[in-house]
């Protein structure tokens, strides 16, 4: 039987030391079984490494970022759907989901698919939030504070022991062992990501994660749990493998249960040496090593595509323990003319 | 004023220059500056040639010219005279 | 021979790896007219800057809030915010729609009494309330909140003194979960200070209880914020009720709901993330129906919000004094308006319309105002087109507290105007004339006429 044709948009391209999962999606895209994706990729950046990926995306248009408005933003994501047809987005950057969730009636109206969570499930689990979605949801989570100032800052020693974790409102994380680094990377972080800054305590184990896909009804059609072997300076998983972990799998399940959470998420816990797990932080999208979970044996980008279009997914039901992913690097050759096509007309 | 030499452009306003690698873009009055600039004109020629061609007075003309020819300067495009 | 159509000859620099944004064909939006009329007819008539209030859009964002309430709670009072906007003009709109007024200093409260407001229709907030103001109010009949026991003190004299009966509410302060926690105004619900200032109200002769009012802060992004804080008030009201068969008239919910305009520091626009009329009257009106409240004595529901009704209303009209290029090549616009007249300009990030047909080409941009301060920044970078000197601007959403904050510094405060509904223009503050300075000035015999 021939396969469907699909087109499927996909962001975060920008595959670089510091990965965005657009381009391990597109792997797993390309690996479905029950259709036959066109991707068409959209860019931020003029240098997003997928860009240049022919054998991965077919088409790239450029994208304003969600900072200069939802209309400016909608306008262009409809101007590629006139090119292109689109029937699925996914959007896999942290900071456009906002504008992706609040704009997702519209999409469907103009015959475009998302899968993502309400936009109540993604307050509920952001950073700020996350003290509350632990007492609501029954998970542990490390104490953590919003901070919006100085004078908060002052105030940190009565509350929590030294080291701490800083971290942006969307994005980058970093340990501070006194007030003056809290300070420094307040300044870092508010200037780049905006008010509050996070101050979190920091619990000491290993770093577990699961990839997940929740169906919106309660159902986890797919969930993979990774520990990271190898981080690199930036806090990223250089190698990682499937394990086997029965708590932490019943933790995923019990939470999709609870929040009935639609779409993919990415659970990063601590597993202490008491055997306690800790909820560092829900990603409300594809992790960028979900292609490890592709090669375990579940396809999270193909399940997520056929729950956008309405399709019935059955839940995966086992994985491969043992998988692992080394990432590397690999320079990729372009050439300026593609450069100029891109900067000058907004697509290649 | 001279526009260093290899510097290439392309009609849609791309610039690239390869001795440092830098891309810029241009509008469509810009790229035909930098057309005469290319051709060696001086500063009260490309003002003639632009009064006589575009709908444009001296003033306002020369004082943008100045302005672009600033940018030029700041990026490093163009011949230092000796 | 036809002309070539000019345009300023413009290169950028393309980044690497940063947006670009050619090529995207995003549009440079201009903005020629407010409510049909072009803005340089406006500046012709009443010379620029000038501020421009649409009387349509006030009464639309009214009504659309009115609605948003009314339609889920039965009994709902907005009173209009006057240090939001106290210009006559935009007052007898609100008041004219159905508005009490909400006033917070003795100058404001005479201010409604001008405006035909009657005194049973005046709620007074703040903690600057002098005995001859508090006075004043028990003989009107106005809603008096309480702000801190110094207040309720003086009150409980007053009362006695001239033997009247004052209506009251006290203003309670909580936690609602939200950054920062305004803590400073009224008394505090979680250290129990709120509920023995009702004790000690329920205990005065001359003094009734009506009304439990709260204000959780500026700017409220989040809505579920309100929805504890109205639960929190009706704990108050029905732990009143139960000690002294006393039901609370109303609850004022106050204000803090967000506009459109976009916080410095955010980062996404705020007309994609502020929360709408409907989310805010959803939290507040499920905590109090869903309340231990009794649903025979549900109390009013007064509302205070000042921001989101006017904001949207308010423009200002510019023109670009000078173009510059800054040390570093950087594009500097300086425009005729300065942080004097928008006060807001310290905490928004403004959106900067050109007035007229220009460039689509842009340029990162520093916009600057008129004063000779280095504060006087609009913008610290825009992408914005290249505009001729005497080109106009356009900033909208500015009808909030900048014609309440506004200083007079080195020039006169400028005309406000106001487009009714028939789109006729109507002057309706003048612009200040250097005699209204000198008269209020008094120069010492002895300082007079020197010759230098």
């Amino acid at each position: 039987m021939k396969k469907e044709k699909l087109n499927i948009a996909v962001t975060g391209l920008n595959n670089t030391d510091n990965p965005g999962p657009g381009i391990p999606v597109i792997r797993g895209l390309r690996e479905a079984k029950s259709f036959e994706p066109r991707i068409i990729g959209l860019a931020y950046e003029n240098l997003e490494p997928g860009i240049y990926m022919k054998d991965m995306v077919d088409k790239t248009y450029q994208i304003p970022y969600p900072k200069s408005g939802s209309d400016v933003f909608l306008d262009r994501i409809k101007y590629i759907h006139n090119r292109e047809n689109l029937e699925v987005i996914i959007p896999n950057l942290d900071a456009e989901l906002y504008t992706f969730i609040k704009a997702e009636y519209e999409l469907k109206t103009l015959g475009i698919h998302t899968f993502l969570p309400t936009l109540q499930q993604f307050e509920e689990r952001s950073k700020p939030n996350l003290n509350a979605f632990g007492e609501k949801y029954g998970i542990k989570v490390p104490k953590s504070k919003p901070i919006a100032g100085y004078t908060d800052i002052q105030n940190l020693q009565a509350e929590f022991d030294f080291p701490v974790l800083v971290k942006g409102k969307f994005y980058d994380a970093y340990l501070a062992y006194n007030n003056e680094q809290v300070i420094n990377y307040f300044n870092k972080l508010s200037s780049k990501w905006g008010l509050p800054v996070i101050i979190q305590e920091f619990v000491r184990g290993t770093e577990v994660n699961v990839v997940a896909l929740g169906d919106g009804k309660g159902t986890t059609i797919a969930a993979v749990p990774m520990r990271k072997q190898y981080i690199t300076d930036k806090g990223k998983a250089w190698g990682g493998i499937t394990i086997q972990d029965p708590n932490l799998l019943e933790i995923t399940h019990n939470l999709i249960r609870k929040t009935q959470w639609r779409g993919a998420m990415e659970l990063e816990m601590i597993k202490t040496i008491q055997g306690e797990y800790y909820l560092i932080e829900i990603n409300p999208r594809i992790p960028a090593w979900v292609y490890l979970a592709v090669a375990a044996g579940q396809n999270i980008p193909e399940a997520l595509v056929n729950l956008a279009l309405g399709k019935k997914v059955k839940p995966f039901e086992k994985y491969e323990v043992g998988k692992m992913f080394i990432r590397y690097s690999f320079d990729m050759i372009g050439d300026i003319s593609q450069f100029e096509k891109l900067s000058m007309t907004g697509e290649l | 004023m001279k526009i260093k030499s290899n510097i290439a452009i392309s009609d849609n306003g791309f610039m690239f220059d390869p001795y440092s690698g830098d891309s810029y873009n241009l509008n469509a009055t810009a790229v035909a500056i930098i057309k005469l600039l290319k051709e060696e004109k001086t500063r009260d020629e490309i003002i003639e040639d632009f009064v006589r061609k575009y709908d444009v007075d001296t003033f306002t003309f020369e004082q943008n010219l100045d302005d672009f020819l600033a940018m030029l300067n700041h990026y490093d495009l163009v011949e230092q005279s000796s | 021979m036809e002309k070539l159509k000019y345009e300023r000859p413009i290169i950028n620099k393309i980044k690497a790896g940063v947006p670009d944004k050619y090529g995207m064909s995003t549009r440079v939006q201009i903005k020629t007219d407010i409510e049909g009329i072009p803005v340089k007819d406006i500046v012709n008539q009443y010379g620029s800057p000038v501020f421009v209030l649409s009387e349509k859009t006030i009464r639309e964002t009214y009504q659309e809030a009115h609605r948003a309430f009314q339609s889920r709670y039965p009994k709902v009072q907005f009173a209009w915010s006057y240090k939001t906007n106290y210009l006559d003009a935009v007052c007898q709109i609100f008041h004219d729609e159905g508005s009490w007024a909400e006033v917070v200093s003795g100058f404001e409260y005479d201010k409604a009494i001008e405006n035909g407001v009657p005194g049973n229709k005046i709620i007074f907030n703040g903690p600057d309330k002098s005995d001859a103001d508090l006075k004043k109010a028990v003989e009107n009949g106005s809603f008096i909140h309480i702000d801190h026991f110094d207040e309720l003190y003086s009150l409980m004299r007053i009362v006695k003194k001239i033997g009247k009966k004052a209506k009251v509410a006290i203003r309670v302060n909580m936690d609602t979960g939200v950054y920062p926690k305004w803590d400073r105004f009224g008394f505090n619900y979680e250290n129990g200070e709120a509920w023995n200032a009702i004790n000690r109200i329920m205990l005065t002769e001359n003094m009734d209880l009506v009304g439990l009012h709260t204000h959780i802060g500026t700017y409220m992004m989040t809505t579920n914020a309100y929805t504890v804080a109205a639960g929190k008030l009706a704990d108050l009201a029905v732990k009143t009720a139960q000690k002294y068969k006393h039901h609370i008239k109303y609850i004022d919910m106050g204000g803090g709901f967000a506009s459109k305009n976009t916080l410095k520091g955010a980062y996404l626009p705020g007309k994609d993330t502020c929360p709408s009329f409907d989310d805010y009257a959803e939290a507040i009106t499920s905590a109090l129906i869903n309340s231990e409240i009794d649903p025979e004595h549900l109390p009013v529901l007064f509302l205070e919000t000042g921001r989101a009704l006017i904001d949207d209303a308010g423009y200002l009209i510019g023109s670009v004094l000078a173009n510059k290029r800054l040390s570093n090549a950087r594009r500097a616009t300086i425009i005729d308006i300065g942080v004097n007249i928008l006060f807001t300009s310290f905490w928004y990030e403004h959106e900067i319309y050109p007035g007229q047909a220009c460039s689509q080409q842009t340029e990162d941009t520093t916009i600057y105002g008129p004063l000779c301060m280095n504060i006087d920044v609009i913008r610290e970078s825009i992408q914005f087109p290249l505009l001729q000197k005497n080109d106009l601007v356009v900033i909208p959403r500015v009808g909030a507290y900048n014609m309440t904050q506004w200083m007079q510094f080195i020039t006169l405060r400028p005309n406000v105007v106001l487009i009714d509904r028939e789109q006729n223009l109507h002057l309706i503050r003048k612009k200040e004339t250097n005699e209204i300075f000198k008269n209020q000035e008094i120069v010492p015999k002895h300082l007079k006429n020197k010759k230098t």
